[in-house]
């Protein structure tokens, strides 16, 4: 095995396009794993803790570039108003230790259906920054995920950062573990209210071989909320609303039976998650609503 | 391959490091320190939590070479460590740490294996949060498991260690 150690981007670009299978290690806590267990001996170790630029964002007038190696404790101290979504799955990601490493990149580069911070991307609107010496380019979310544990990288990209959509409403995320520390989810759910287009926007994580996202279910309540007025009236949900979009969700799982909870229990929990979250938010959303008008 | 780090305040230099090498065992096997503590090798259990850089880490996790020219401060320089946190100055460093006498005196200490990792970060909350709710505490060492104690009088010992921090400020 050789350890690479690049110390600028450029330097990193060049060592990944030399040696296509070289293996980035930024946190390191899926990688050291998988070493650690002899899982895996990669021929090269491409180590990116040097690269000091992964380790920054900037908040922008639309989106957040989020360095692909800024560790999850940054983001719940730092983006919670920006990112609130991705701040709330932050802080289910492991523990203290492990927070303090991995990063958004690591996720991605894992692509793990189990990865916490895939379903608050997927609810928030995301584009992976990915970089080879051949050029950069932004790849959609929507269209990252191409299997499990596969993403859309070609063996000489790296990732460099996330830039993220900022809130422009509530946005919520559940995680269904057996404990509230060190869990891998069973699944998971994020969903993030987009009142300035009047959408809805949802993500599921550990409930199919890919992070998804349930547009039949987004369609079906960005319609009910148009024809209901809702966003306007600021009304509650339809309950009959909230239970079609539950279903719906659960609908977009393709479990499977695994040590951690069967299939039947990951479409009912991603079903009730989704009423809740949706509920969450959308009282938050109206809240929000009657303070401004109680200000003006 | 070779790796310098500082530990404990002291420059160490590591030979014939294996490149997927983690920085938990060249602490343990070639530097001597065998106080971070071995167990899940896979970031689940925190008995080896050292600071990197100041930042509670799991040392299995962390490849050797990540750590070049970083410092590392285990629980065998625990005790230093905080005392020049407290006092700043020259002095005799106690055998123990604020942190790790409030285990002692609480009881805390059952087999021993997680201890050394809850130390280091209970010291590291402590550093950050001297005055912590329970569910802060709860929090801080959520990275931690212990399978002997039942955590109560863990927390008891950290809810200790910070009331006599108060005292002495």
């Amino acid at each position: 095995m050789d350890f690479l150690r690049p110390a600028s981007w450029e330097e990193a670009l060049a060592a990944k396009a030399e040696h296509p299978s070289a293996v980035p290690i930024a946190g390191g806590t899926d990688v050291m794993v998988e070493i650690n267990f002899d899982h895996r001996r990669p021929e090269y170790l491409l180590d990116l803790n040097r690269v000091a630029d992964l380790y920054e964002w900037e908040t922008g007038e639309d989106t957040v570039r989020l360095g692909a190696s800024v560790p999850y404790t940054k983001i719940m101290e730092n983006l919670r108003s920006e990112l609130p979504g991705l701040a709330l799955a932050s802080h289910t990601v492991a523990s203290p230790q492990i927070r303090n490493r991995g990063g958004v990149g690591g996720n991605l580069g894992t692509a793990s259906p189990a990865g916490d911070a895939h379903p608050a991307l997927l609810a928030a609107g995301a584009e992976v920054e990915a970089e080879s010496v051949r050029g950069s380019r932004r790849i959609p979310i929507d269209d990252f995920y191409t299997g499990v544990k596969r993403n859309a990288l070609a063996p000489d990209e790296l990732i460099r950062a996330v830039h993220i959509k900022k809130a422009d409403g509530p946005q919520q995320y559940s995680k269904v573990g057996t404990r509230n520390a060190m869990v891998i989810a069973v699944c998971a759910f994020g969903l993030a209210l987009h009142p300035g287009t009047r959408t809805v926007r949802t993500g599921i994580g550990s409930a199919a071989p890919t992070p998804v996202r349930a547009t039949v279910a987004e369609d079906f309540l960005n319609a009910a909320l148009e024809e209901g007025g809702f966003w306007d009236n600021g009304k509650i949900i339809t309950p009959s609303v909230a239970k079609e979009f539950a279903g719906l969700c659960a609908a977009a799982c393709n479990p499977i039976d695994d040590v951690r909870g069967t299939a039947s229990y990951r479409r009912h929990a991603v079903g009730v998650m989704a009423r809740r979250t949706l509920t969450w938010t959308w009282e938050s959303y109206r809240g929000a609503r009657r303070t401004s008008e109680g200000a003006a | 391959m070779r790796v310098n780090l500082t530990v404990n305040g002291r420059p160490q230099e590591a030979d014939d490091v294996w490149e997927g090498e983690s920085l938990l065992y060249v602490l343990r096997e070639r530097l001597g320190l065998p106080g971070s503590k071995n167990a899940c090798e896979q970031g689940e259990c925190g008995s080896c939590t050292v600071r990197l850089d100041g930042v509670p880490v799991c040392a299995c996790l962390v490849a050797a070479g990540q750590a070049e020219g970083r410092e590392v401060v285990t629980v065998e320089g625990l005790a230093e460590y905080a005392r020049q946190r407290s006092s700043g100055d020259a002095g005799d460093t106690p055998d123990l740490a604020p942190i790790q006498q409030a285990f002692i005196d609480a009881g805390a200490v059952q087999c021993g294996f997680c201890t050394p990792g809850l130390l280091v970060a209970a010291d590291e909350m402590l550093e950050h949060n001297p005055d912590p709710s329970d569910a802060d505490i709860r929090e801080a060492l959520s990275g931690n498991l212990c399978r002997c104690t039942g955590y109560e009088k863990i927390m008891d010992a950290v809810r200790l260690a910070a009331a006599r921090q108060q005292e002495a400020v």
